[in-house]
């Protein structure tokens, strides 16, 4: 019997390509969000009412992940902004080499932001760094408020929570402050943000935190 | 099912580590994963069993060690194993910690005959 020592990061390929791409992000002054929820927490419409908010304003990029289709990516395109699809063709998330082949689409030197929409899913996308600088992740009030205990790592990971769908507050049993509790306890320096991204309602807070990470 | 692509690395990093062995029979591939790393055994199992067949890792078995959460408290300064998900120091109940481990994911060692 012969022991080889092996002591390698799994994911190591993975985290040397997401710091390749941090670092290209960074040389070109573009402030970069991985933006997760589980499928219909309303990733696009938040990002279509971002997009149409401070159009004019900042700059702006979206890298759409899906699992199939370019529905997302057509909404986006709407929008007039440089929208790249990722089409995973059954992968449950993002990689960071997918991004990095997308990004020879999209002309960064021009952008300010660029979201990376990744695909609908609690679990898998947070094992994996893209070399954003922010994880953004959405919860919604159709959604239990139980979501943080639920899947704590996702949680665990994210820098700022997005509870979103507030307008239909009236109509569920969501319980707001369990919610924050909940995420509180899982991350306790978790920014917490809540906004109906169909009425527009609470979304100034969001697109405030935004520009202040944006560079001038 | 993040757990093939996660089997993918491991296959990849243990034929890299194999390269310089001549007909290696590999017994066991020593894998570590943190408390906080959102995989499930069974299925990474499953996944390596899978990819593995047909190739000279098919006879191997995959052990799969757990790394407790564990947590150095900026209060109190006292070191605790935490079983939940829930950021707290057991002692004091700060909810500034650091954490020490359960964040790991690696291929610690291969074992061959």
């Amino acid at each position: 019997m012969k022991i080889i020592t092996v002591q390698r990061k799994v994911l190591k390929k993975n985290d040397e390509i997401a710091e390749e791409n941090r670092n290209t992000f960074g040389n070109q002054g573009v402030f970069v969000i991985n933006l997760l929820s589980s499928p219909g927490a309303g990733k696009t419409t938040l990002l279509e009412r971002t997009i149409s908010r401070l159009r004019g304003e900042v700059k702006l990029g979206v890298v759409e992940g899906d699992v199939q289709t370019d529905r997302d990516a057509r909404r986006i395109s709407k929008l007039d902004v440089p929208v790249v699809q990722i089409v995973t063709n059954g992968a449950c998330h993002l990689e960071a080499k997918l991004v990095q082949d997308a990004l020879a689409s999209l002309v960064l030197a021009d952008l300010d932001l660029l979201f990376i929409e990744n695909v609908g899913n609690l679990v898998c996308p947070a094992s994996f760094d893209l070399g954003e600088h922010k994880k953004v992740v959405i919860a919604s009030t159709t959604e239990g408020d139980d979501k943080p205990i639920k899947y704590p790592n996702m949680f665990h990971v994210s820098d700022v929570c997005v509870l979103n769908k507030i307008d239909l507050l009236p109509h569920t049993d969501f319980d707001t402050a369990q919610f924050e509790n909940f995420t509180r306890e899982i991350n306790p320096s978790l920014t917490i943000f809540r906004t109906s991204a169909k009425t527009g309602e609470g979304i100034d807070s969001w697109l405030a935190w935004l520009k202040s990470h944006v560079k001038k | 099912m993040h757990e093939m692509s996660i089997a993918q690395n491991i296959v990849e990093i243990v034929e890299d580590a194999l390269r310089d062995e001549v007909d290696p029979d590999v017994e066991r591939v020593v894998v570590k994963i943190g408390r906080l790393v959102a995989v499930v055994p069974d299925s990474l199992d499953f996944c390596f069993t899978a990819i593995t067949q047909g190739t000279p890792l098919a006879n191997s078995q995959l052990v799969i060690e757990e790394i407790p959460f564990q947590v150095r408290c900026k209060g109190c300064d006292k070191t605790s194993q935490v079983e939940s998900f829930v950021f707290r120091c057991p002692e004091c109940g700060n909810v500034k910690l650091e954490t020490i481990t359960g964040h790991e994911l690696f291929v610690s060692h291969i074992e061959v005959h």
